[in-house]
């Protein structure tokens, strides 16, 4: 399945790795139990190494290994469920994590820009509505907010309310800015 | 009051822009339902009974004349020409469009109002004391923290799916009038023994099906990490709070679970791992907010009141009416009045069209353009003229605003009930038109003093009925309106939660019932300066179980 | 509601809310959806309860919004609903309204 990343979709070249399966030569997802679980073989390996978090699933216990990850996938099992965007957050801002971070699940096009601000960077979504906006270039860009999030190297502080942002790059699906007041609406 | 700058103008605008293509998204299809209604939801409509229901935020409670019409305007052109304030010191509409919605939402923005996340499960309006900046016992005016935790909160884009909806409210008094113990959070500003500003905080309180009063985490934050430190607590909720049960997935429940100790050790964790290089509140950013309220132009050579006293001496009505609805405001020879939103059979907290703009025009010329919406559903004047107070008063009594009752036994709250509501297991509204109608009476009200009835409809206490001195909770029982009774409630400073009394009344009972009760207090009262719930503590349950209960045995 | 158990046997029909206006409305035999109650499809029996909900579903994309099958008494040549919530959605509430012109 294709994944949303920068501007456009892309192939995905990691696979998701069942608990009880052997580990490929590839790169490879696994889950946060069998990573606890096999720790030691596992990052002795020479490919790259992906982590899935389910929803619920905390950072604790990983916070010293987080760096070993080229892929982290947080799980959005419904578009009600907001934990992955804590999640997001601490990963980015705590841990500085600066592999791809990517949503997986069911995202509505509405919640893109949120997710982005969050910290994540690439979209593995089910929604068809959601794809073929992100396709399409049809994400709404929101300039202006009224908080800091885990996007502070790219977006500027307006001041003088320390706690205001406005976005000025391009955001994943949104239409491309021309010019100072273009295209976002 | 705050006013917008551009920057708040285009956050908004872009705003309006969405929810408008999402509302053509759904009536094309592109969305289902199940998918609208959580976007329908941070932009406050519900679908109710017979109609949309629009929510307007109001922040901290406060209006100007301006915006007065417009909701006026709104309510004429879109509505049935009336609308309701709110316990969250909103204003909703109960027959709207969905279609038309965008177009209000455009109609609100020229005014700097808006709608976001008046519903949904994100951080709601943001309450705090209606007497701020004006009131005599105010320490520190609360209102330029409510603003910036209103900004901080909206549209947050890690804390816009919550398990469940979460409340702050504010206040800078050693009077609660925003009933802070019973919000997710409440904030207390004051100033510690060296003289800064900082918070008694508040967290886990709440009414709804498993009312609790809140516990105090923080004697004293440091103004300066007010941000910081709520976004640890929303941070702990959004991770930890249960999602597996809507009815406990409030912060009150996960507080409750993990005990005083724990979540406060939690906080503080979270608080002391938070990088607060960009979330530290700086002295000279608040003194800039702070300047949005402070105090407006007052006369201050203050030498008397004739025309106030001379209709005290003539005019019985404006006597009473000072007695009840005026209270000390802390600059001499002012007043804060409250105007009753209660008048004898109607209902409580609605408003028509000719009633806000009448209101528009007293605050132009009488109160520094100001109004404030109060969580008991009336409108308060902060700061009005002790001279002005007989023309004022004519002027409220000309638009039928002048009823004196505030905090009386007709000062009702109640939620719009099964009338409206697509919640509700049975009526509010009519309960509370037939109690005022029995206690009509004004000499007997003033008899019975203060007494606090609030009424819900169903579970969810939007009518506050656990925090009300009598309680009343409407259930369905077998298809049949049942009413259930508690005593004993408050939602100030000395919070407690009401005791269910005994079974419940039907609905022809339970107007009996309540003046039982009211009558059982005034033959067990040490004198009429011991007030109801004063006699209530000191009594207990058992008197009024006996009046009601005892001859049905 | 406790109401459905009681009501259980009655006949049904299908209630929502006009998804543009939220107006309450009924879905007539004819597959219209219609502000009067008289004119709903009525549903007896447990086949036609869901043969009418599966009809009535295929509206949720972009008619109608809280769709519902409602409880319904004949009385004489009326009909009404059985539960008060939905006598109330169906003559609306049970208070005078607000008005800026008392009176009229």
């Amino acid at each position: 399945m294709a994944i949303f990343k920068g501007h456009g979709f892309i192939e995905d070249e990691w696979a998701i790795v069942a608990d009880d399966a052997p580990m490929p030569a590839a790169s490879a997802v696994i889950s946060k139990a069998r990573f606890v679980a096999e720790r030691e073989a596992l990052t002795a390996r020479n490919a790259p190494l992906g982590l899935i978090l389910r929803s619920g699933e905390t950072l604790n216990g990983l916070e010293e290994d987080l760096e070993r990850f080229g892929l982290i996938v947080l799980d959005i099992p419904k578009y009600t469920d907001g934990r992955s965007y804590s999640t997001a957050r601490l990963l980015r801002e705590r841990y500085k994590y600066t592999g791809e971070l990517r949503a997986s699940g069911d995202v509505l096009r509405d919640q893109i820009m949120f997710l982005h601000r969050v910290g994540f960077d690439a979209f593995d979504v089910t929604h068809e509505g959601t794809i073929a906006a992100l396709r399409d270039g049809k994400i709404r860009l929101v300039h202006n907010h009224y908080q800091p999030a885990a996007r502070e190297d790219e977006e500027a502080a307006p001041g003088p309310r320390p706690w205001l942002r406005v976005s000025r790059r391009n955001v994943p699906g949104a239409p491309h800015e021309t010019g100072i007041d273009g295209g976002g609406i | 009051m705050y006013r917008y700058d551009e920057f708040d103008h285009d956050l908004v605008r872009e705003r309006v822009a969405e929810f408008s293509d999402q509302v053509a998204r759904r009536l094309s299809g592109e969305l289902t339902e199940d998918q609208f209604k959580p976007l329908r939801l941070m932009n406050g409509v519900y679908l109710q009974l017979h109609a949309y229901m629009l929510r307007i935020a109001v922040p901290y409670g406060t209006l100007s004349s301006r915006q007065m019409r417009k909701l006026a305007h709104i309510a004429r052109t879109y509505d049935r020409d009336y609308g309701h304030f709110t316990t969250r010191q909103n204003l909703q509409f109960n027959w709207i469009k969905l279609e038309e919605v965008p177009k209000i939402l455009s109609e609100l923005a020229e005014v700097e109002m808006h709608c976001i996340q008046t519903s949904g499960n994100c951080i709601r309006n943001i309450s705090a004391d209606h007497f701020a900046g004006a009131s005599a016992d105010e320490i520190i005016d609360p209102r330029s923290y409510a603003e910036i935790l209103r900004q901080w909160s909206s549209l947050h884009p890690e804390f816009s799916l919550l398990p469940r909806k979460f409340k702050l409210a504010l206040i800078g008094a050693p009077k609660d009038r925003a009933a802070i113990q019973v919000h997710d959070i409440g904030l207390e500003v004051k100033r510690n023994d060296a003289g800064e500003l900082g918070f008694a905080v508040w967290v886990g309180g709440g009414q709804g099906r498993t009312p609790m009063i809140a516990k105090k985490v923080r004697d004293f934050l440091p103004e300066a990490d007010l941000i910081a430190y709520v976004e640890a607590i929303l941070r702990i909720y959004n991770q930890q709070g249960r999602r597996d049960n809507k009815f406990k997935a409030r912060i009150k429940i996960l507080v409750h679970e993990m005990g005083e100790e724990e979540i406060k050790a939690a906080i503080e964790r979270e608080f002391a791992a938070i990088d607060k290089s960009n979330l530290v509140l700086p002295r000279d950013a608040v003194e800039r907010i702070e300047r949005y309220f402070a105090p407006p132009p007052f006369d201050t050579r203050f030498n008397g009141a004739p025309a106030f006293d001379r209709a005290r001496r003539t005019d019985a009505a404006f006597t009473s009416f000072v007695e009840r609805n005026v209270h000390p405001h802390k600059m001499p020879g002012y007043a804060i009045v409250t105007v009753s939103l209660k008048p004898i059979g109607g209902i409580p907290g609605d408003m028509t069209s000719a009633q806000m703009e009448a209101i528009a025009d007293i605050i132009e010329q009488y109160s520094f353009d100001e109004v404030r919406v109060s969580h008991e559903q009336n409108l308060v004047l902060p700061h009005v003229k002790l001279e002005d107070l007989p023309a004022v008063y004519a002027r409220l009594h000309a638009a039928d605003l002048a009823t004196a009752n505030y905090g009386l036994v007709t000062d009702i709250i109640a939620c719009p009930g099964l009338d409206y509501c697509s919640l509700a297991n049975a009526r509010s509204i009519p309960i509370a038109q037939r109690l005022s109608e029995r206690f009509a009476d004004p000499a007997r009200q003033t008899d019975i003093g203060d007494l606090k009835i609030k009424i819900s409809g169903c579970i969810n206490a939007c009518g506050h009925h656990h925090v009300g001195h009598i309680g009343i909770l409407g259930v369905d029982r077998k298809g049949e309106e049942f009413y259930q009774i508690t005593l004993g409630g408050s939602g100030d400073e000395t919070c407690s939660i009401g005791e269910i009394v005994g079974k419940g009344f039907s609905s022809e009972g339970v107007v009996d019932a309540v003046e039982t009760i009211v009558d059982t207090y005034l033959k067990l009262r040490e004198s009429p300066h011991e007030d109801f719930l004063a006699a209530y503590r000191r009594v207990g349950e058992a008197p009024f179980q006996e009046a009601l209960y005892a001859h049905a045995a | 509601m406790s109401a459905k158990s009681k009501n259980s046997d009655l006949p049904l029909v299908a209630t929502a809310n006009d998804l543009r206006t939220g107006a309450v409305v009924y879905r007539s035999a004819d597959g219209a959806w219609l502000r009067d109650i008289a004119r709903a499809e009525i549903a007896e029996g447990k086949d036609a309860a869901a043969d009418l909900q599966q009809r009535a579903e295929a509206d949720l994309a972009v008619r109608v919004a809280d769709l519902a099958l409602i409880p319904i008494i004949r009385d004489g040549a009326f009909v009404r609903p059985a539960a008060l919530r939905e006598i109330i959605r169906a003559t609306g509430p049970t208070i005078d309204l607000p008005t800026s012109q008392p009176g009229l």
